[in-house]
């Protein structure tokens, strides 16, 4: 065997060695079954006293293979089917021997891994470096392996619904307080000591070797389906759950729907309704999208893929942040709290500060919530630094300037900083929008220039726009990429252009809201059609979030910018609507409302003169057309980005507009949108709201030449 | 040329609170529907094998209404061997489908005498507790988008605009008929009182009625499907009505119809059935209909209903002297009246189940009784009955006088 190795001791007790000999982790592919099955068949026929199944590898074991999941198409249904009736038939064939088995788990023991685990009648843990979990739902899947039937036996509905429906992990001693671990245990032989104990302990006959659910008088733990305690649950979880799948994610569904239905039959039952779930998910296409995007393309960011290769890593020492505001107060905290040390300079000291105040009031929260104490908070902050002299950045080995988006001001800090920086340190911006090349001409060294484009709140957004600029040399972006990752953030890498990636393209999302305003659709519609459609906010909500002012702004600067540089004028969606609120003194939320109105201590309402500027047409729009303009518009928008050269791979577009910009997530990003409605749909579709709503929806001609063959978007 | 259906009689219990301090919560639901049907051949002379069938309206057929009450009942009425029975559910249509199926069997030619009616005592089986893939089954919840009702009635109001104090109003309205109604007499002939073993009174009235209801005092009452709304199901209505920016949650147990124990019974048969008996039709029902509506507004059946009941019976709206509109929720009425152009003087001139309560299985059939007395009283000639009904139904009935 290649995946497992047997061995029987001699006490009779079958140790099986989980140790794929071809990988650094075990995973449950097609080869595991096959020898996993045969060895249940072996443990069978011969005299043992239990079983304890064990890993030889640093993680207990990995889970399902994503790959075969990657592939699976509707016409392997039943093949697909089958292979996981024969796994769970050999699991349930051990699990029901009548001797003991246990789990001796010492490392990540996730997905089909941990319903191993769950199989087994003791579960004992190293307490240190062991996550166990179902994260199956995160990648649109369900944990087919037993672990929904075994689960909501083990913890009953309610109380299994977190761990199955959101693929919540836990540490070992998270677990072990949730009754999903029995012992826990300090090192490998103790591991091993206390598997072999607890089998001596309950040998061949006694009840605990017994699942719970297999012995007489059963009954689930909080209630069966029918008991009324469960019933208004069961009635309002399905219309709670949708508020965070909105209809577009299957698998937190089927999975709801698989507890709740195996949770009525007996077990074996409950086992195939479970399958025929996980079967329909794996081979349907929402899997493939989070497959595709939270899986392989994270992993390849992860792993650098995106960054020149042969360049030595870099570590950065002490960061310098130019200007203290909303967003230079967020990188700090973003340095220090991964314990880098960083300088906050601002024109004042008192402006400096208060920018370092920002990660002291996220630490009172914190201690608040049990989650710091006032140790951690005094070490954090005593790495922020505060000054209002350039002198103080001269030991900085990387600056990252966070000033006002203004031209003339970024090229001024630029020099000044530079002058007193050492050779080797790399300046970047956080500009949003204004194009990098631009800003290195202010630079002594352009090719140590680039651009770090945070989002906001830092804290929280993930993501980290790197911009290349023309002269920005591959160890400046290589070296950028390592600070990316150092302060725990995802970076994508984009090339220069006015608002790169993201702004640019969240930019038409807005617009287009605002292009729907202005055709009489009514705002409700606008929104509810972007909440249908997945979005975490609707346009026009999140246009008074980042202020009517400032997408003004934008405006104005690319139409100063364009005409100076004699180049022909975009189209202005949805302008009409920007200058009549504007106008009416309708700002954004920070000014008192734009779109909506905030009553105090109330819930935001849209604002009734809405409907006054922009009269609601008598017959509803369509909630179809509105839901795909905003998902069209952006992905056809990102085409552009990728024919212009601005994006170089559709990795950096699916990640960087679901973590960065509010993508929705089932879609699998904004080009896997693409892939997932097939090229050729994808442009008819486009063509048809091109001719209903205006030329902004055609799409490029290197789609156009796909859609011919129906081909996907590859890199 | 088909037989007609011929009401000889339509009765029903008084309506009890359906809580534990409710009048009626001692009394089995068996109980209260069989001395209904041994008052109804007492007060109708036929001979009980004589009966082809007892169809029986019930929403929530489990535990003590459950396992086909009609033939238990009819059993527990000393009713002979011969009489079959059987037990409905339609949702808060059962009682009024009662009623139409006794018609469609009288009218086919092949039963001659019928009972119809229905029987729910909430205070013993709460609503929902026979649970039902709608609600309880997540697949079909989720595909289908499982809405409580209370929420579909707070969504028409949003639509229409029908305004909180529009529906106290409408409510207090109801209370106000019903209290008139009861004081001039108009329930004496189809109410017939509950008694217990030893012939001792327990109810004689519908003890729901809050006669100084207004919108003042109704005004303080909490919506009772806010919470509800909050926590998801506000969200279901999001892709259909997707111009609604917030449902506004009017509806309260007070303009609401009233959880309540009840029953009613209706006799329906041929002309052969009158001869042979001599019994004397008092109505005909001229007109059945069902349509299925959007499921997650849910209550909005009543008009299209009505309309096509209408067409059936060749008549116009104008051609019904009176309506009774379940009073599920005010805005059901309301809705109901603005969409068809009827006269308010025409609709629920007694009351209705926000004032007397809804006994879910039975409510059809009551109000074909208070619509048949009430036609007597004054003189006129059509009436109709209708309901909104779980699920997106709609159900409506036309009566005239012979």
């Amino acid at each position: 065997m290649s995946t497992i190795r047997y061995e029987k001791d001699s006490a009779g007790v079958a140790q099986v060695i989980f140790d794929r000999t071809d990988g650094n982790a075990n995973i449950m592919d097609q080869r595991f079954i096959d020898e996993f099955s045969a060895l249940a068949a072996k443990l069978a026929e011969e005299k043992i006293t239990g079983v304890i199944y064990r890993s030889a590898k640093k993680m207990f074991f990995a889970g399902g293979d994503l790959n075969m999941f990657a592939k699976a198409q509707p016409e392997d249904a039943a093949e697909l089917f089958a292979m996981s009736e024969k796994m769970k038939a050999a699991m349930r064939g051990i699990e029901t021997l009548g001797v003991p088995v246990v789990a001796a788990i010492n490392g990540a023991a996730m997905g089909g891994g941990f319903e191993l685990c769950l199989a087994s009648h003791y579960r004992v843990a190293l307490r240190r470096g062991v996550t166990v979990g179902l994260p199956e739902v995160t990648l649109g899947l369900l944990p087919g392996g037993g672990g929904v039937t075994r689960l909501v036996r083990m913890l009953g509905l309610q109380a299994a619904m977190p761990y199955l429906t959101q693929g919540t992990a836990l540490s070992a001693e998270k677990a072990h307080a949730a009754s999903l671990i029995d012992e826990l245990v300090d090192d490998s032989e103790a591991l091993l000591a206390a598997a072999q104990a607890w089998i001596t302990a309950n040998p061949a006959g006694s009840d605990a070797v017994t699942q719970p659910w297999d012995r007489k008088g059963y009954r689930m733990p909080g209630g069966a389906v029918s008991s009324p305690a469960l019933a208004g649950m069961i009635a309002m979880a399905p219309s709670v759950m949708r508020k965070q799948t909105r209809g577009r994610l299957p698998a937190p569904e089927a999975i709801l729907s698989a507890m709740v239905e195996g949770a009525q039959v007996d077990f074996d039952t409950a086992s195939r309704i479970e399958s025929r779930y996980l079967t329909e998910l794996a081979t349907g296409r929402v899997s493939k999208n989070l497959i595709n995007t939270f899986w392989t393309q994270m992993n390849e960011v992860k792993a650098g893929v995106g960054r020149p290769a042969d360049i030595a890593p870099r570590q950065f020492k002490r960061v310098a942040i130019l200007g203290a505001g909303m967003m230079g107060a967020g990188i700090a905290w973003s340095c220090a709290s991964r314990g880098i040390a960083c300088v906050l300079k601002d024109v004042s000291l008192e402006a400096a500060e208060k920018g370092k105040a920002y990660s002291a009031a996220l630490l009172d929260k914190q201690i608040a919530r049990g989650r710091a104490d006032e140790a951690k908070k005094a070490a954090l902050l005593a790495l922020i630094a505060t000054t209002d002299d350039y002198a103080d950045l001269a030991d900085c080995d990387l600056v990252i300037e966070a000033v006002f988006e203004s031209r003339e001001l970024k090229a001024q800090v630029t020099a000044d900083t530079e002058a007193v920086l050492p050779a080797g340190a790399v300046f970047a911006s956080n500009t949003s929008t204004l194009p990098i090349t631009g800003l290195a001409q202010a630079s002594a060294r352009p090719a140590q220039f680039i651009g770090l484009h945070f989002f906001s709140p830092v804290d929280k957004m993930p993501l980290v726009e790197i911009i290349v600029g023309e002269q920005t040399s591959a160890q400046t972006l290589a070296e950028a990429y390592d600070f990316v990752q150092q302060i725990g953030k995802t970076p994508i890498v984009v090339n220069d252009s006015r608002g790169f990636f993201t702004s640019r393209v969240f930019g038409t999302f807005t617009a287009e809201g605002m292009a729907m305003v202005e055709e009489g659709i009514a705002a409700a519609s606008i929104e509810n059609g972007a909440y249908l459609a997945g979005f975490p906010v609707g346009p026009l909500a999140v246009s008074d979030e980042v202020t009517l002012t400032l997408q003004d702004k934008v405006r104005q600067q690319t139409v100063a910018d364009l005409t100076a540089a004699g180049q022909p004028l975009p189209e202005l969606v949805g302008a009409a609507v920007l200058d009549k609120l504007l106008a009416a003194g309708r700002a954004g939320k920070s000014t008192g409302g734009a779109f909506y109105n905030y009553p105090e201590g109330g819930k935001k309402r849209l604002w009734p003169g809405l409907a006054e500027l922009f009269p609601v047409a008598s017959e509803p729009a369509s909630i179809d057309d509105i839901q795909d303009r905003l998902l069209y518009i952006q992905a056809i928008e990102t085409l552009r980005c990728r024919e212009e050269g601005v994006l170089t791979t559709t990795r950096d577009a699916n990640v960087g507009s679901i973590m960065g910009i509010g993508y929705p997530a089932w879609t699998g990003g904004v080009l896997q949108f693409v892939n997932y409605t097939g090229s050729a749909a994808f442009v008819a579709r486009a063509d048809q709201l091109a001719a209903l709503y205006g030329p902004r929806f055609s799409v490029p001609d290197s789609l156009r030449a796909l859609a011919a063959t129906n081909a996907r978007l590859e890199d | 040329m088909a037989e007609n259906a011929y009401i000889f009689d339509a009765i029903r219990t008084p309506r009890g609170r359906g809580k534990a301090n409710g009048s009626l919560h001692e009394v089995k639901p068996v109980t209260l529907l069989s001395d209904l049907l041994v008052a109804l051949q007492q007060r109708n002379g036929f001979d009980t094998a004589a009966v082809d069938d007892i169809v029986m309206g019930c929403v929530t057929p489990v535990g003590d209404q459950g396992a086909d009450i009609a033939k238990t009942a009819a059993l527990a009425a000393g009713w002979s061997d011969d009489v079959a029975g059987v037990q409905i559910n339609r949702f808060c249509a059962s009682g009024l489908e009662a009623v139409n199926m006794a018609a469609m069997k009288v009218r086919s030619g092949w039963e001659q005498l019928v009972v119809a009616g229905g029987v729910e005592c909430m205070s013993r089986v709460p609503m929902a507790s026979d649970g039902g893939a709608w609600s309880q089954d997540p697949e079909t919840n989720f595909t289908t988008g499982f809405m409580p009702q209370g929420i579909g009635a707070d969504l028409i109001a949003t639509l229409d605009g029908y305004s909180r104090t529009d529906v106290d109003a409408f409510a207090a309205h109801s209370h106000q008929k019903a209290a008139a109604a009861w004081q001039r007499g108009a329930y004496a002939n189809s109410v017939v009182p509950v008694v217990d073993r030893n012939g001792v009174p327990i109810l004689d009235h519908d003890e729901f009625i809050r006669p100084d209801s207004s919108v003042e005092s109704l005004s303080g009452l909490k919506p009772s499907f806010k919470a509800l709304g909050d926590m998801g199901f506000d969200n279901v209505a999001r892709d259909k009505y997707h111009w609604i920016e917030t449902i506004d949650h009017v509806h309260t147990p007070g303009n609401s119809s009233g959880i309540v124990d009840g029953a009613a019974a209706v006799l329906i048969g041929s002309h052969a059935a009158a001869e042979q008996f001599g019994l004397q039709p008092r109505g005909k029902i001229v007109a059945t209909a069902l349509v299925g509506t959007d499921p997650t507004i849910m209550l909005t059946g009543p008009a299209p209903a009505a309309r096509k009941a209408l067409a059936l019976a060749g008549l116009g709206v104008d051609d019904i002297d009176l309506f009774e509109v379940n009073e599920a929720f005010a805005s059901v009425v309301m809705r109901f009246q603005r969409e068809l152009g009827v006269d308010w003087e025409k609709i629920n001139v007694n009351g209705g189940s926000i004032a007397m309560g809804h006994p879910l299985g039975a409510t059809g059939a009551v109000i074909i009784a208070t619509l048949l007395n009430e036609l007597e009283a004054r003189g006129l000639r059509r009436g109709m009955a209708t309901l909104c009904v779980g699920g997106g139904i709609g159900i409506a009935t036309i009566i005239e006088r012979v």
